[in-house]
């Protein structure tokens, strides 16, 4: 192994898969060999049977597309208000000083600590969930595609103005297209964030989605579909991280070019 | 008529933190340009060269002086003034040509046209065959020669390049030299070419500027009158030789002005 020497693609994939097997194999000896009682730990196959059995006879579909709605929905929401006031802080510095100190703040207010009173302000229903969504993405958002805008270059943008270029066609030509590839990312990032949201949203008067089974599984024990769920959502989350890294990479080939 | 004077013009830096004195870039200078000109500015590190051409591209304001070209003062940046700058800053996420295009497409000119000039400037700078590079994919040379038909194609009054050839090894940069003076023997083109490399700014100009050490003033202005086209040969030619030991002179008493 050599310092920061990339592997070539066949291995990456092979390494990352093998890591999972270990995981797997670890978790089916530890239940297997009774280390741990089964209504503790559910086994690796008691695990895929039970998410069977949630897909084939409890309509789990319906659950986790209602989740995977909501997470989309609230991170779009927070992307669309984000992006634009994120893209005019980071060029206009009087809008960034009015706007920074109390984002930063709101950055810190947890999402989850909002449901009481969400549930207070706007009911137990969808805008409730969109919300917190809503609430966790937005200020994230909203910081680091400032941080991302600020850090444009400025000789770009002065070639830009002795190209021709007003204000308004150097912000459409240079900071929106030298800054993409970086917002793509941040959304990624903060749409893996929306994830770790809903559970909790879904977990308190919720009639639908992943994180309401989890809730109906602990009354009745069954930890076999505690962990489903949860697997379901790192698959989903991991589905969605992958399927975004390969659309920011067809988009910003420029941008990865050595 | 001059195509650009430079009058009385003075920068000074404010420092931005009390107590620290302001920076006084450049004294006020004069300077005339003519229509197809070729003026080098030679001065030592620091002494405000960058500064003086960033006034005259409109990047800066001065704080005293004028600055005209064709008798219009100038306010702010525009296309008619075209700027090579020494760090790259070619568009990453744009093609050779695409870069040779964005003043072309800023001034709304029809797809067909946009082709055709830059079908002329990449042959110029002798980039066939790397239309559809992007600038990651080219050496420090290549990025330059582009930056150079980027700036052209715009077809500016005046072209400002600010040691452009700097970051580049010794040979690439004597190689850019002749391609720059060829380029502007063949399109007669005003330009004003900083550069603290004694050879280069000889080997191109119709005239060169020295400037002195900080706060940066213009100590002589030296015309060089050898034909064109010229050749590298003229480098070993004993006329050569003596403008440059005038210059080394003038230069070096100002770098030790400067204390470097
Ligand atoms: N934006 C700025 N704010 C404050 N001081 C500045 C600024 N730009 C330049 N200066 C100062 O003005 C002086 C002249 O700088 P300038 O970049 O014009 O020098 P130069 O002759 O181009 O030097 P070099 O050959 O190293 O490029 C320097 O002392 C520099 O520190
Ligand atoms: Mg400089």
């Amino acid at each position: 192994m050599k310092l920061l020497v990339p592997v070539s693609r066949e291995k990456r994939t092979l390494l990352g898969v093998a890591f999972f097997v270990v995981f797997v194999a670890l978790w089916g000896l530890i239940t297997w060999s009774g280390a741990v009682p089964k209504h503790f730990l559910a086994s690796p196959w008691q695990t895929v049977q039970s998410a069977w059995d949630l897909f084939a006879t409890q309509g789990f579909t319906h659950d986790v597309g209602m989740t995977i709605w909501r997470v989309v929905g609230g991170f779009l929401l927070a992307a669309v208000i984000a992006v634009p006031l994120g893209i005019a802080m980071g060029t206009y510095k009087p809008i960034e000083a009015f706007f920074e100190p109390f984002v930063s703040f709101a950055r810190y207010l947890p999402a989850s600590a909002f449901i009481p009173l969400l549930i207070l302000w706007v009911g137990i229903g969808e805008a409730q969930k969109l919300t917190v969504i809503f609430i966790g993405c937005f200020f994230q958002l909203t910081l680091m595609i400032t941080m991302i805008v600020s850090a444009t270059r400025r000789d770009l943008i002065e070639a830009a103005y002795t190209l021709g270029c007003q204000d308004t066609a150097a912000i459409r030509r240079v900071v929106l297209p030298g800054a993409a590839p970086e917002i793509a990312e941040a959304l990624r990032q903060v749409l893996g964030l929306g994830w770790t949201y809903i559970i909790v949203a879904e977990l308190i008067g919720a009639s639908s989605g992943i994180g309401h089974m989890i809730t109906d599984s602990q009354a009745l024990m069954a930890t076999d579909n505690i962990i489903a769920g949860i697997v379901i959502i790192g698959l989903v989350g991991l589905i969605s991280d992958l399927a975004f890294k390969k659309v920011n990479q067809r988009l910003f080939a420029w941008s990865l070019q050595r | 008529m001059s195509r650009l004077s430079i009058r009385n013009v003075g920068k000074i830096f404010p420092s931005g933190r009390r107590g620290v004195p302001p920076t006084e870039a450049l004294k006020p200078v004069s300077l005339e340009i003519g229509d197809n000109d070729f003026i080098t500015v030679l001065g030592p590190s620091g002494c405000g060269k960058s500064t003086l051409l960033r006034l005259v591209a409109g990047l800066e304001t001065p704080t005293s002086g004028d600055i005209l070209l064709d008798g219009a003062p100038i306010s702010g940046p525009g296309a008619d003034r075209g700027v090579v700058f020494q760090s790259y800053t070619l568009f990453p996420w744009l093609t050779v040509r695409e870069n040779i295009c964005f003043g072309l497409r800023e001034k709304n000119m029809s797809a067909a046209q946009q082709r055709e000039i830059s079908e002329r400037f990449i042959a110029q700078v002798g980039l066939r065959g790397f239309e559809n590079h992007y600038p990651k994919q080219l050496s420090g040379g290549m990025q330059q020669r582009v930056a150079i038909a980027r700036a052209l194609a715009n077809d500016p009054k005046i072209l400002l390049l600010d040691e452009p050839f700097g970051a580049l090894d010794n040979q690439t940069r004597v190689l850019m030299q002749e391609l720059l003076l060829g380029i502007w023997e063949q399109a007669q083109k005003t330009v004003m070419f900083i550069t603290h490399d004694i050879d280069e700014a000889i080997f191109m100009a119709s005239r060169v500027v020295v400037m002195s050490a900080r706060p940066g003033r213009i100590k002589a202005e030296l015309p060089v009158d050898f034909p064109h086209p010229r050749s590298y040969t003229v480098k070993t030619s004993p006329e050569f030789m003596a403008l440059k030991a005038r210059l080394t002179e003038e230069i070096r008493a100002e770098a030790m002005a400067a204390d470097h």
